[in-house]
């Protein structure tokens, strides 16, 4: 699959709407376990990258994923901030034009690696790698109906969240008091994993 | 330029901040680079890598830059502003594992000193419970 200008603007702005589409459901989620500052903070983010969209789409995918990522670093605030800044400046070091399933797993694994990294985290702690894994997996399979079954796999595993104890983020303060509500960072993982799923099934 | 340590303050309160500098500065002087910066990118409470990243190169030393910081995005957004650094000041700012008033005042005292960053950061870790 080529990306190019046209696909990166696209794919862009389809993730940066539904995200913002998303803040207020976001907001409200991390009231329950967090700050309550996850949806104003990813929508002041994405609307910066909807305002630089044409000029960050003009670059190859790589750059213009590490454009992306760059101005959620500094747009963003909170953690959430470095985590999806460097979820996507990853990509943007490991992809170019021409995609493959192959190609787009092996960047996508690297990214995971630096956002552990990055949270000092890891599976099963109640944030958004626990979106991130199942969707790497699905990913790795490759396969017909690829974009369904990202959608249904963020889905399944934002919900799983739900029973976790969070062990990092400011959630992990409440201890057991987290259980039982989604991850936020989880659910905004997913919106992002939707939105490009689209874009793939050409629904966007 | 001063030969001691630099100290930054993050938090992500804005009011915070100032407060914990204000105190730095009536007990070590200006003897000591200091920066500090808190809120978010849209002003309200939360921490700013682009703020981060001033606050650094306003308390720049040769010496190093040690930060101390309050809750968790706080401290990854300082690891993210140091990633962002030029590569040559990278390896000497460090994030300190501490309280940040009482780390800020004790580091401060120590880099008044004439300390190296290592022996800024101990001390203001020495701080923290094990």
């Amino acid at each position: 699959m080529m990306i190019d200008r046209e696909a990166r603007k696209l794919l862009f702005e389809t993730v940066a709407h539904r995200v913002i589409a998303g803040a207020d459901e976001l907001t409200d989620l991390d009231r329950a376990i967090g700050d309550g500052d996850h949806g104003i903070n990813m929508r002041r983010g994405f609307e910066a990258v909807l305002a630089t969209v044409d000029e960050l789409s003009t670059k190859n995918l790589g750059e213009s994923l590490k454009g992306v990522g760059t101005t959620l670093v500094m747009r963003i605030g909170g953690a959430s901030g470095p985590l999806y800044g460097t979820l996507f400046m990853s990509l943007g070091k490991s992809l170019e034009d021409e995609v493959t399933c192959e190609r787009a797993a092996d960047a996508f694994a690297a990214a995971i690696e630096a956002v552990k990294a990055r949270g000092k985290s890891d599976v099963g702690q109640k944030t958004m790698l626990d979106v991130l894994f199942p969707v790497l997996e699905v990913l790795r399979e490759g396969g017909a109906d690829m974009a369904a079954r990202l959608k249904a796999a963020a889905k399944v595993a934002a919900e799983a969240t739900i029973p976790m104890r969070a062990i990092r983020g400011r959630a992990s303060f409440l201890g057991e008091r987290s259980i039982g509500h989604m991850d936020p960072g989880a659910r905004s993982s997913a919106l992002i994993v939707d939105a490009v799923a689209d874009v793939m099934e050409g629904l966007a | 330029m001063s030969r001691n340590v630099g100290i930054v303050i993050v938090s992500h309160s804005a009011d915070v901040a100032r407060g914990t500098a204000l105190m730095v500065e009536q007990m070590v002087g200006r003897e000591v680079p200091l920066g500090w910066c808190g809120g978010d990118p849209g002003g309200g409470l939360g921490t700013s890598v682009e703020a981060i990243m001033r606050a650094i190169e306003q308390a720049w030393s040769e010496s190093g830059v040690a930060i101390l910081v309050d809750l968790g995005g706080a401290e990854t957004n300082s690891e993210m502003a140091i990633e962002m650094l030029p590569e040559e000041r990278r390896d000497r700012v460090v994030v300190c594992n501490a309280p940040v008033v009482e780390g800020a005042v004790m580091a401060a005292t120590e880099a008044a000193s004439g300390a190296t960053l290592e022996a800024v950061r101990r001390t203001a870790e020495e701080l923290t419970p094990v």
